[in-house]
């Protein structure tokens, strides 16, 4: 089931959470809204579910605008990042609660219930735990069963919240490459909020950066990461430097100097340049780079990690060296980005 | 992760650091003056009541209880209370749902309102009810001429008795709704729920014990209410005494094994009420551990 989010906004007593956002789901999709606290990633999702209502603004599910549609009538799987188990039910009978409600001829015999849920206790690999109650399965198992209540209604659009941001870190990522499985098995277009990038990046075949309300950046993993197009993507996503410079006949200029990066698009003035801490190029002599000295030196996982300060400013700005990289023991550095990006000054 | 892992919810003792804790004669001299104090003014009193029941022995006590005025007593006092409790169940529900599961104005105002009976003294409440629809009351006059009977007779008495036990309920499940929130009901719906399925499988298993434990107060306090009965009663024997005014007429004529024997049974409702209250809390203790752990 295509979704489609058109000019959307969303108002509480006053407070706007989200700003005239549109997005397009493809049918079959698998994809993350990223975004800071606040950032209006959970509104957004409550919104396609039905728990909200946008105050503009509309929500097609294919062809069908589903925006005055009650959550009942939208038939979508909500899993919530609390789980929301009913904890005085067994497991069989939590997954088996949305057809239990079903009226009249589409509500299966109990039989079939049964059979419905034991089916996807199977899917969700916890078969065997049928009459357990919530409070005695684990974080990572109720996740599970909650995943498993919310595709017995054979949903047109599952919805994630937050899913595993109750759960440690080693189960997340276990139940992370899980879900992408059952993704790919089941095939239901997948909508998940999380406020974890590396989540967002492995999981989802795209993400939606968001920030303050307003869609940031949609697209894959690589051109999220590799080509940001707003400093707070930059700054959001993976790590990154920034440094204040000036644009002069199409050069790049750090304080007095050029160093040695070309902008011949780049209106001349005040700019500030971007660049990802691993992507730079160690140069030993200096006419056209970034030189400075080292005023700190980490030891992070597979990288060391220096902290450079630039010029008379002493402006600070940190790039990653390899392990045993001679650079590293140096007091001066010099240096040019790989790949950067350049944005009006802030 | 794949191996079943069952958590239990372990009552979480709270350790005591020596600093903190008294010597042992400043623990024995608190405890002593606790215990004293409940001994004077709770148990002995209640010891009391059942001496003086049967001080005349067990025949005497049964003859009192067997009486018809003492029967009528008993029997207005279960009515009243087989109706207002069942009232301010649904009151209780109602208001709680309101006031825990959405955001409307004048929802602190219910608040406060809810509370008002435990502010006002009984009496003050009988009164109200003289001043609407006694003879001389607002509404007294329309009352009459169309034949219907509140006051001194048994609606007067269920209203009083709504109005002094209806926070009961509603003060239990407030906390207890708000604190659930509305996960559980937001998943129902999304479900397919309706509002009265989400509401029968799941809003009102949630909250149960607690709503027990507010019935059993609620009722406690029906059977037992005096002031704001007494005010609108009329003191008609064999018609509208309930057992607390019942109690105070037959003191009053020195009766005092007829007296001490119906009092002896709201004595009794007292310690069964207790008894109930004990074991709810226990069970509902548990239970609000395990939403924690939830």
């Amino acid at each position: 089931m295509e979704v489609r989010v058109a000019n959307v906004r969303k108002e509480f007593e006053r407070f706007p959470a989200l700003h005239d956002v549109s997005l397009d789901i493809k049918s079959g999709e698998l994809i993350a809204l990223l975004g800071p606290s606040g950032s209006g990633k959970t509104t957004l999702l409550r919104l396609i579910a039905g728990l909200e209502r946008p105050t503009r603004g509309k929500i097609f599910f294919g062809d069908e605008d589903a925006s005055q549609k009650s959550i009942q009538e939208r038939n979508v799987g909500f899993v919530f990042q609390h789980y929301a188990l009913f904890r005085h039910m067994t497991v069989v009978d939590n997954i088996g609660f949305g057809l239990k409600v079903r009226h009249g001829p589409s509500r299966p015999p109990a039989q079939e219930i049964r059979r419905r849920a034991s089916e996807l206790l199977d899917l969700v690999q916890l078969s065997g735990l049928e009459k357990r109650y919530p409070a005695q399965l684990s974080g990572g198992q109720r996740q599970r069963v909650a995943l498993a209540r919310a595709m017995a209604i054979e949903p047109k659009v599952l919805l994630l919240d937050e899913p595993f941001g109750a759960l440690d870190a080693q189960v997340r990522r276990e139940l992370r490459r899980w879900l992408r499985e059952i993704h790919d098995a089941t095939g239901h277009t997948t909508v998940f909020v999380t406020h974890d990038q590396e989540e967002a990046l492995e999981l989802a075949d795209r993400v939606v950066v968001m920030s303050q309300g307003r869609i940031e950046q949609v697209g894959t993993a690589d051109d999220i990461y590799d080509t940001p197009n707003s400093p707070f993507v930059y700054g959001f996503i993976g790590e990154s430097s920034a440094l204040p410079v000036k644009i002069e006949n199409g050069e790049i200029w750090l304080a007095d100097r050029p160093i040695g990066l070309q902008a011949p698009h780049a209106p001349p003035g005040d700019a500030t340049l971007y660049f990802r801490p691993h992507d730079v190029e160690l140069l030993d002599g200096c006419s056209g780079c970034i030189a400075g000295t080292v005023a700190a030196s980490r030891r992070v996982a597979g990288t060391r990690r220096v902290e450079l300060e630039i010029g008379g400013e002493r402006k600070r700005v940190e790039i990653e060296l390899p392990v045993d990289h001679p650079a590293a023991q140096k007091s001066r550095v010099a240096f040019r980005p790989g790949r950067w990006k350049l944005f009006p000054a802030a | 992760m794949a191996d079943p892992e069952i958590k239990s919810y372990e009552p979480y003792h709270e350790s005591r650091s020596a600093a903190v804790t008294e010597s042992r004669p400043a623990q024995a001299v608190l405890m002593a003056i606790a215990f004293a104090f409940l001994g004077i003014f709770l148990l002995l009193p209640l010891i009391i009541v059942f001496h003086e029941a049967l001080a005349k022995g067990v025949g005497a006590y049964t003859q009192a209880l067997g009486e018809p005025d003492a029967r009528s007593a008993i029997r207005l006092t279960l009515l009243v209370a087989a109706i207002s409790v069942p009232l301010n169940v649904v009151f209780g529900i109602s208001a709680a749902w309101a006031i825990a599961k959405f955001e409307f104005k004048g929802k602190a105002f219910l608040t406060t309102l809810i509370d008002l009976p435990f502010s006002v003294s009984p009496v003050i409440s009988g009164l109200v009810y003289v001043l609407l629809f006694g003879a001389q009351g607002l509404l007294g006059e329309w009352l009459k001429g169309h034949g219907i009977q509140i006051l001194f007779a048994v609606p007067g008495i269920v209203l009083a008795t709504v109005f002094v036990t209806f926070p009961f309920v509603a003060r239990e499940l407030i906390p207890l709704m708000q604190e659930q929130g509305n996960g559980d009901e937001e998943a129902a719906l999304s479900l397919g729920a309706n509002g009265w399925q989400t509401f029968w499988y799941v809003t009102l298993p949630n909250v149960k014990w607690g709503l027990l434990y507010g019935v059993l107060l609620c009722n406690a306090r029906a059977m037992g209410e005096f002031g704001a009965v007494s005010v609108v009663s009329g003191h008609i024997r064999g018609l509208t005494n309930t057992m607390p005014l019942h109690v105070e007429i037959l003191y009053n004529e020195y009766n005092a094994v007829g007296a001490f024997a119906v009092a002896s049974l709201l004595a009794g409702l007292a310690l069964v009420t207790l008894v109930l209250k004990t074991l709810l809390e226990m069970r509902y203790g548990a239970e609000l551990a395990a939403t924690r752990g939830h």
